[in-house]
């Protein structure tokens, strides 16, 4: 005898769910986590490093690396920066998932953190389908890749907070259409924040620090808030 | 890609509900899946030939329903599918968007066999 068992369960469900436990564990410390995504050689580490050196005075940084072979350059370079950096070796797996950053998160001191950067793996096409629990995705592409990513890995350029665009001092060598590549991203993406920057002359650098440095403080002022509201509300 | 860690989670899912439902064998599989999730049916197939050997679920046939994408111009309103690249707003031709149908991922249901047989204690 057979039957339908009506299940109708997504089938990431499992990943939300410890991604949502990750965000209760960032809010209940008060960090601000961030995602940063994008492929191979766009310069996720160089915009880490800058991003660092920019903030270090004003705000305690942590980074977590998300690398697929054994190897900690990046990690070690962001170490050599004064930052505390956790390695997650995903053993050629091609994305971090929720799980892998919730293992990662007790060998930070998040109680001494106040933004939590995630460097993924560098891929445009998995990392997009795992939450990890961040509170903003952040794609970095970069001008020698060309103008129409957003139009071949449109996934990975869907639900991101904010875009950067990095290595525009190329721009007088590469034909990259600005606008073409915008349109393309702000097609699935309305109400995406738009930097472009270059780590190798630091131009543009300062609106997309100060852009986190306020997103950072926003979130703390909220925390505050409700713990006040909180406390408040059980005295 | 990751097309191994997301059949994994299939499995699992399928096998749970197996066992809850006292199934002896899990003959098919219902997925819903939409064309914004970016899913490689052959490669799904491959895996799980493999890895659902000794389960409930080993030898059962994997169905992919696929949602075309639908989006909502943010400017005018007007509903548009999604062809073979992102194109802007047929009517009015905004850029800004909204998905509205096409991010689909689940497990449907699973049809089952040996149901109830279990004895009555």
């Amino acid at each position: 005898m057979s039957k339908i068992v009506h299940v109708v369960e997504d089938i990431m469900s499992a990943n939300d769910d410890v991604a949502a436990q990750n965000r209760a564990k960032l809010n209940g410390a008060g960090v601000l986590g961030i995602n940063i995504m994008a492929s191979p050689g766009s310069g996720k580490t160089s915009v880490i490093l800058r991003t660092i050196a920019a903030l270090k005075d004003e705000l305690r940084l942590s980074v977590v690396e998300g690398d697929t072979a054994p190897v900690s350059i990046d990690a070690d370079k962001v170490i050599a920066a004064g930052m505390t950096a956790v390695q997650i070796n995903t053993g050629g797996n091609c994305h971090l998932d929720a799980n892998m950053l919730r293992q990662a998160l007790p060998e930070l001191l998040l109680g001494q953190v106040d933004l939590l950067i995630v460097e993924n793996v560098g891929n445009l096409i998995c990392p997009a389908g795992f939450k990890l629990g961040t509170h903003f995705n952040v794609v970095i592409a970069s001008v020698p890749e060309g103008d129409d990513k957003p139009y071949k890995y449109p996934n990975i350029y869907r639900g991101i907070d904010a875009l950067i665009l990095n290595k525009i001092d190329l721009l007088p060598y590469i034909d990259f259409d600005i606008d073409y590549f915008k349109r393309g991203v702000q097609l699935l993406n309305p109400n995406l924040i738009f930097f472009t920057l270059s780590c190798k002359t630091g131009e543009g650098l300062d609106a997309w620090v100060q852009w986190l440095k306020a997103r950072v403080r926003a979130f703390q002022a909220h925390e505050d808030s409700r713990l006040h509201e909180w406390a408040h509300h059980h005295a | 890609m990751h097309e191994l860690a997301i059949t994994q989670n299939i499995l699992r899912i399928a096998n749970e509900h197996a066992a809850r439902a006292d199934a002896q064998r899990v003959t098919d599989l219902y997925l819903v899946i939409g064309q914004l999730s970016s899913i490689v049916d052959d490669s799904v197939q491959f895996y799980w030939d493999i890895i659902s050997k000794g389960t409930l679920c080993e030898g059962a046939t994997l169905h992919f329903e696929r949602i075309p994408a639908r989006l909502r111009c943010q400017q005018c309103g007007t509903e548009y599918g999604l062809e073979q690249e992102l194109t802007t707003c047929p009517s009015c031709q905004s850029a800004r968007a909204q998905v509205i149908q096409g991010e689909e991922f689940r497990l449907e249901s699973i049809e089952v066999e040996g149901e109830g047989n279990r004895s009555k204690d």
